[in-house]
């Protein structure tokens, strides 16, 4: 219906237009233009960047350089959060606390983060002089400028973004549910398996996919905390070679296209996975 | 734990909660009952008296600030809700969404490690009390509003709890479906044995179910009587307004036998509790115990008002006083007509004002 009175036409498709050549202008075009120059090679035919990608061995190992440390990274993030949001999911005062201090290093940028793990986790820094000075670990510790730095702060910057997204997760389950169980002889831990898990699961699978693509495309904290020429040449930084030492855009294009690829499988995977749970509402009845 | 428990005792159970400025305001004061086996106990009160935290108490859902709870002689208040062994009906019914009718039913049995064969066994027999059969593979959402509920009774009888807690069960159905659902409720109660606890705050629903209303106002118990009781003799004034004494005269009481004299009417009443000659009282009266025609307290008053209801209809009627009545009669009125009205003494209750 339309109240303005035009009998017929509905305009209110057109509400969507402003959002929809946004996303034409600043991601459908961009993305498409990217894709075709990935098949314009400076030199070759079509597929010259794709065959060049998976010949070089400084290219095509870097999928499983980032993969090995983007899987870790998420795991640990949404291993990590679903305990911590699960305890979160009854508000009181204390855990806004919590909740806040937990969700402060989202307001960090990468780079910050860095500088203050380069100067808390170096071999001078105030972990290692700790460490040594209560004589709990003696030998050389190497947390910078290599995987384990990487994966830290990986660690860092994403949790409380899987944090927050699971809490909402968490607390959008009737808590009636829980209660339910208890009174029918669930403790605490199957009250978790039985119900709350079960009802979980596909909000997993959207935080682990969320926070795989964040994860799979990081490029500051690989350069800066890890070591870009070797364990931690990541595919993000395979492509800012080739378009900014090499100036050759359309090799760069290709790899993202390759990244994009990678990530694509594994969100695809996980969501199909998804599929085979139950997926509906998390209230426990009418009213 | 087991079923041939002989009673319940609910002593003193208290809840306290503290207000932000440090003020602490009891949400239930000194609930104290006894339930034997086999009682259908309602909890009848208006929202917040603290029926429903009586509930939660009971269920272990909230702690107790005071008080114990006892089946026979074990002690029940100190045990986490899983372990009381109680089954409870929640107002929204509380299926797990995830499950199929089967699994729902079946939870309880799962938890206590019953064996699968059994486990299939008493769910069929479940599903049958509730007559719920053809619906066991479906998910909650898949079924009505009524057969929900079924699903979330039989879930907490099939583990033949003693004691079956149910909050405001019939709230979220229509009107004929909570009919329905009300004689299924007694029906099963029969069949099981054990003993019920029902919170609502509808009267008619605890009238028509309870073998004994506790009737709560502000957190406090104010009457424990069978509902025949409760119906034709509140114990106060506030429990009296809540079961249909629609209509209030303030007098004074004249004569310690029961006359009270208000504005120029004077009438022949029953006293409840302890009143002194002179003292400051309030009469209650039920619209469907006023008669339109000569009687015993017969006063003059004049037709202001008709809702038509069928066999009765409601009259509003006005005092020389000016005081407003609501009467309950089957006699056809109309509008400024001037009637005589009158109500027998036995009906004409005396509280303290």
């Amino acid at each position: 219906m339309t109240p303005t009175g035009h009998a017929g036409a509905d305009r209110t498709p057109w509400l969507v237009a402003p959002a929809a050549l946004f996303m034409l202008l600043f991601f459908v075009y961009p993305f498409l233009y990217g894709l075709w120059l990935s098949f314009a090679p400076k030199e070759g035919g079509m597929l010259a960047n794709y065959a060049k990608f998976f010949s070089d061995t400084r290219l095509w190992p870097t999928i499983f350089t980032t993969l090995k440390l983007a899987l870790p990274a998420t795991l640990i993030n949404v291993g990590i959060a679903l305990p911590i949001a699960y305890r979160m999911r009854i508000k009181t005062k204390r855990q806004k606390w919590i909740t806040t201090a937990l969700v402060v290093p989202i307001t960090l940028g990468t780079v910050l983060v860095a500088e203050g793990m380069l100067t808390y986790f170096g071999p001078r820094g105030w972990l290692a002089q700790v460490l040594q000075f209560l004589h709990l670990y003696d030998g050389p510790i190497r947390l910078t400028h290599n995987f384990w730095g990487v994966l830290i702060s990986l660690v860092i910057s994403g949790f409380p973004f899987a944090f927050l997204l699971l809490l909402s997760y968490v607390t959008g389950i009737d808590p009636v549910l829980g209660r339910a169980a208890a009174t029918l002889g669930a403790g605490p831990w199957a009250q978790f398996r039985n119900v709350y898990l079960p009802l979980l699961i596909p909000g997993i699978a959207m935080c682990f996919c969320l926070a795989f693509v964040q994860a799979y495309s990081v490029f500051p904290s690989a350069v800066l905390l890890g070591a870009p020429a070797g364990p931690t040449r990541v595919i993000s930084i395979a492509a800012y070679e080739a378009a900014f030492e090499q100036y050759d855009y359309s090799l760069a294009s290709a790899i993202a296209m390759m990244m994009g690829l990678v990530q694509l499988v594994i969100v695809a995977a996980v969501l199909g996975i998804r599929r085979l749970v139950y997926r509906g509402p998390v209230t426990g009845g009418k009213g | 734990m087991s079923s041939d428990f002989k009673e319940l005792r609910l002593d003193n159970v208290t809840r306290r909660f503290a207000h932000a400025d440090g003020r602490t305001m009891a949400a239930l004061d000194g609930l104290t009952l006894t339930i034997p086996r086999g009682e259908f106990v309602a909890l009848l009160g208006p929202s917040g008296c603290g029926k429903s935290t009586a509930l939660n108490c009971i269920a272990g859902l909230l702690p107790l600030s005071d008080g114990a709870i006892w089946l026979d002689d074990t002690r029940l208040d100190t045990r986490p809700p899983e372990a009381r062994g109680f089954g409870m009906v929640f107002q929204n019914y509380a299926l797990f969404p995830h499950m199929t009718v089967r699994r729902n039913i079946a939870f309880g049995l799962k938890m206590r490690g019953v064996s699968a064969a059994e486990q299939a066994a008493r769910v069929e027999a479940a599903v049958k009390l509730v007559q719920l059969q053809g619906h066991e593979d479906k998910l909650p959402g898949q079924l009505s509003g009524g057969q929900q509920q079924r699903v979330a009774i039989a879930r907490a009888i099939v583990v033949e709890p003693p004691l079956v807690l149910m909050d405001e069960p019939l709230s979220n159905l229509d009107a004929k479906l909570r009919l329905e659902m009300r004689a299924e409720i007694r029906r099963i109660h029969r069949n099981l044995g054990r003993s019920t606890i029902y919170v609502t705050h509808d009267q008619d629903e605890a009238l028509s179910l309870a073998d004994r209303i506790v009737v709560m106002k502000d957190g406090s118990v104010r009457q424990v009587a069978p509902p025949a009781d409760v119906y034709a003799q509140p114990a106060d004034l506030d429990v009296a307004r809540f079961m249909g004494y629609r209509n209030e005269l303030a007098g004074t009481l004249h004569d310690a036998t029961g006359v009270v004299r208000t504005g120029s009417l004077t009438f022949n009443g029953t006293s409840k509790g302890k009143l002194a000659t002179g003292a400051p009282v309030r009469i209650a009266l039920r619209p469907d115990d006023l008669v339109v025609g000569d009687g015993p307290n017969a006063f003059a008053a004049t037709v202001d008002g008709i809702e038509y209801g069928g066999r009765e209809s409601l009259v509003d009627v006005v005092t020389a006083d000016g005081a407003r009545l609501h009467v309950r009669t089957p006699v056809a009125v109309r509008i400024g007509e001037s009637v005589r009205v009158s109500v027998p003494p036995t009906r004409t209750l005396i509280y303290a004002a």
